[in-house]
């Protein structure tokens, strides 16, 4: 095909030819930067949380009246809901992954550190490694012997007294690893306070916090040995077998309205609906995002079908020319499909500039990272595409102009 | 004259329907693509309180001193106990009010019905002519009120429509964690979005908004913890939630209404409040507070999700997409009636009148993509919930302003994408292009 002949066309139809390639330069950057932000927010739903999530079930209720006995009350609760028939462990805990509200202490490495090294969420509980399906890689589960009320804890910290520190914790391998690269963590010791002091007993694979905002530090987590008393930011959590979950969870709340009829529940839902709401604002960006990209691509197809119609109405006396003088269907077919190709290419170099530039700018305004060059292509490739299937039609009708044309005056 | 380009505009566009299809159908989408997104923006970056977002200002005290600073040397952005109710006893703005998140149960009157969860604002009686809160019945709570601890409380029509079946509740008594409140006031329809009187805790939104508020000490005095969040730069000396009235917590969020005149003077006395700590000792610190407005507190806060920015600028980019789409096939269709315009030229017509004639015909097109434009803007903001989280799409409305807006982008873009065409018509001579025919 020859090339030549094309461009000296386009050179008569500057305004049109600008008009389409501005047009698809701007489809191209649009695009570029759509399909990276949704990437983006896929990448960021796809954060494990580590817990066996279609396993599991949560429950938070609030007793009206404070019992008598915090810590009592848990304990008969979780008692209570491991009688359940499907019931394969019964944990309790201050947060759970994604849950959205979240506990967090600031990490130090030595009791005088001026500043803290870095904010983990700390998980209190109890039976949470069994419950939640954690792995754990090194070193040892907590011990039912090493658990300590709350209260006794925050007496000893508000007396400012270190007895009985450090105490057991494990940690997840993301907050081990950034804090003793390339070491052993088992035995370690850090400070949550100046007289707090915990020994790392053991490393689970993945633990993500409650409110997982920063994918760099969504895994830093420690779980700590204590008893939480019933009280309405516990939530008791089961693990059962997937199909088993409805069942269970209409039993438990059942049973916890039994035991104590003034109480109020406050959550009751599968993991599998924690994430999703955790979620639900990234996954609704991207459907979004979806829905522009396609209607960009929607509207440069049609704009570019309605200019292919107007140059082949508009050329069909040079078209009836070629054919007289030999040219066969298929060379006025290629014609038109190489034009539009070229035109493409034209726009998508603009467009990856554009593109750029938008990138640079978003990034200064909203703290986006930078484009990275693989979504070149991705818009690049769309463009080639909607462009060829837009110019068909147009180009057909061209294909099918008859010779005779060439005769006729008008 | 003008019923004439009408006519002639008509029959122009009726001899090509496939690309005055095509144009209008890009316009409308377009259009309707981007003030969705936009009023989706609108909704959240939206003013809650217009009229006097001017005179609000959220002050902040630094009782954590450098190391609890963020990285921009920000102080926190909440107000541990004693420094809110310090600001609360000198009454230096015109009005004031502390206040933090509650969540207690109400325990309705008739047996068999079972105690609920209600959310809820422990604040000072000023809160409620300060923020311009409407009320259905009674009013909100007196300073002797705030003082004497009284057991008042201000409900929702929400709350009222469960409790009361909607009556003029005013004096009955509602059982809330179990004492019982008697109500001052129902609020009218009250659920400003941001929820900028505390938007530390609600995240800025919140589809359901509070349903009761009560006297901010007796909250206090009845122990009713806080049910926000609550920030600590080192463990509370003492447990539970007199414990946290102790502590350098910040967990209260605090609002001040000052007139134009009286910010530079309240900005000093919140310096010198800070450096009154300073010499007493509790704080080891040069003052670093704060006090912004509304409008900046909510910006600082980052209650826009940037997002919402994000799409806002795509869609904008769509509308763009589909302004070049509409100025193209103009030019294509114009450009194609040469002969018609040498005709007319050649008969006398000045350039003027090809100019109306097809500026006419360009706003028919822009009008008719406006039409269609509003129509699925309708349909997009209507379908909002599907794709947003129900808190922000509640807020996405269509509403006159909008859609006034809507035509308005409409008409006046293709008008300008028809403007070029038009010179170009015009310029043709009518001599050569009766000749080449």
């Amino acid at each position: 095909m020859d090339i030549l002949p094309i461009l000296a066309t386009l050179r008569r139809h500057k305004v049109i030819l600008w008009l389409l390639m501005l047009e698809i330069a701007l489809s191209c950057a649009i695009i570029c930067n759509g399909v990276f932000l949704i990437a983006q927010r896929l990448q960021h739903m796809d954060i494990p949380s580590g817990v066996a999530e279609h396993e599991l079930v949560q429950i938070q209720q609030a007793p009206i009246v404070p019992p008598p006995d915090r810590y009592a009350r848990a304990q008969e609760d979780l008692a209570m809901l491991r009688q359940i028939p499907g019931v394969r462990a019964v944990g309790m805990s201050n947060q759970v992954p994604f849950g959205g509200s979240s506990s967090n202490g600031n990490v130090m490495l030595s009791p005088t550190q001026p500043h803290p090294t870095l904010s983990a969420a700390e998980y209190f509980g109890e039976n949470l490694v069994q419950t939640l399906g954690l792995h754990l890689i090194a070193g040892r589960t907590l011990r039912t012997d090493e658990y300590v009320d709350a209260d006794v804890v925050i007496r000893a910290l508000a007396d400012g007294s270190s007895e009985g520190f450090p105490m057991p914790m494990l940690v997840s391998q993301a907050l081990a690893v950034r804090l003793w690269p390339q070491q052993n963590p088992l035995g370690k010791l850090i400070w949550l306070a100046p007289t707090a002091s915990f020994r790392v007993v053991g490393v689970v694979e993945t633990l993500a916090r409650a409110n997982a905002y920063n994918t760099a530090t969504a895994q830093y987590s420690m779980i700590i040995p204590l008893h939480m008393g019933a009280d309405k930011d516990q939530s008791y959590l089961l693990r059962t077998r997937p199909e088993d979950r409805p069942r269970v969870l209409a039993a438990a709340v059942a049973a916890l309205k039994r035991a104590d009829p003034a109480r109020v529940i406050m959550h009751s839902r599968s993991f599998d609906q924690i994430r999703s709401d955790y979620f639900q604002d990234d996954q609704a960006m991207a459907g979004m995002l979806v829905s522009v990209i396609v209607a960009v691509l929607l509207v440069t197809g049609l704009g570019i079908v309605g200019l292919a119609s107007f140059w082949v109405a508009q050329r069909r006396k040079q078209i009836g020319i070629r054919r007289a003088l030999g040219a066969t269907r298929i060379d006025i077919l290629h014609y038109f499909q190489t034009e539009n190709f070229l035109i493409v290419t034209f726009g998508i170099v603009i467009g990856m500039l554009l593109a750029y530039g938008l990138s640079l700018w978003l990034m200064m305004h909203y703290e986006l990272p930078h484009l990275p060059g693989i979504y070149f292509p991705v818009g690049a490739l769309a463009l080639w595409i909607i462009g060829q299937l837009a110019v068909l039609g147009p180009a057909l009708r061209a294909a099918a102009v008859p010779p005779v044309v060439a005769t006729r005056s008008v | 004259m003008f019923s004439y380009y009408l006519e002639l505009a008509l029959r122009s566009l009726k001899r090509s329907p496939g690309l005055t299809a095509l144009m209008v159908l890009a316009i409308g989408f377009g259009v309707a693509a981007s003030m969705t997104t936009w009023s989706v923006f609108r909704a959240v970056s939206g003013d809650p309180i217009p009229w006097k977002s001017a005179q609000l200002f959220v002050p902040q005290i630094d009782n954590w001193g450098p190391n609890g600073r963020s990285s921009d040397g920000e102080p926190p952005n909440a107000m541990d106990y004693a420094d809110a109710m310090a600001l609360m006893r000198d009454h230096r703005a015109k009005r004031q009010s502390a206040m933090y998140q509650i969540s207690p149960s109400v325990v309705p009157a008739e047996a068999g019905k079972h105690p609920m969860n209600v959310s809820g604002h422990a604040v000072y009686g000023e809160f409620f002519p300060m923020l311009d809160v409407p009320f259905k019945y009674g009013s909100g709570w007196s300073a002797s009120d705030d003082e004497s601890r009284a057991l008042v409380a201000v409900i929702s029509s929400k709350l009222n429509q469960k409790l009361f079946g909607g009556a003029a509740s005013v004096g009955r008594s509602v059982n809330i964690e179990g004492k019982d409140y008697r109500v001052v006031g129902v609020l009218d329809d009250w659920n400003p979005q941001p929820r900028f009187y505390d938007v530390v805790n609600s995240g800025g939104f919140s589809v359901n908004g509070d349903d009761v508020f009560l006297p901010f000490l007796t909250a206090i005095q009845a122990d009713l913890p806080n049910d926000g969040n609550t920030n600590c730069n080192a463990v509370p000396k003492e447990s539970g939630f007199v414990g946290l009235q102790r502590s350098e917590c910040v967990w209260i969020a605090y609002m001040a209404e000052l007139d134009a005149g009286a910010v530079a003077a309240y900005r000093d006395y919140l310096d010198g409040y800070a450096r009154d700590q300073q010499r007493a000792g509790r704080f080891a610190w040069a003052p670093n507070g704060r006090l912004r407005d509304l409008r900046a507190w909510l910006d600082n806060q980052h209650v826009v999700p940037s997002d919402t920015k994000v799409s806002l600028l795509v869609a904008l980019g769509l509308l763009l997409v589909c302004l070049v789409n509409t100025v193209g096939l103009l030019l294509a269709k114009f450009l194609r009636r040469s002969s018609e315009i040498g005709v007319r030229r050649a008969l006398g017509a000045p350039r003027a009148a090809i100019y109306a004639q097809f500026i006419t015909e360009a706003g028919i097109v822009g009008l008719a993509g406006g039409v269609l434009g509003l129509l699925l803007t309708g349909v997009g903001v209507a379908s909002v919930g599907w794709v947003l989280p129900k808190d922000i799409a509640a807020l996405a409305r269509l509403d006159v302003s909008l859609l006034l807006l809507t035509l308005l982008v409409a008409v006046i873009a293709t008008v300008l994408a028809g403007l070029y065409p038009t010179f170009r018509a015009s310029r043709v001579q009518p001599a050569w292009q009766l000749k080449s025919n």
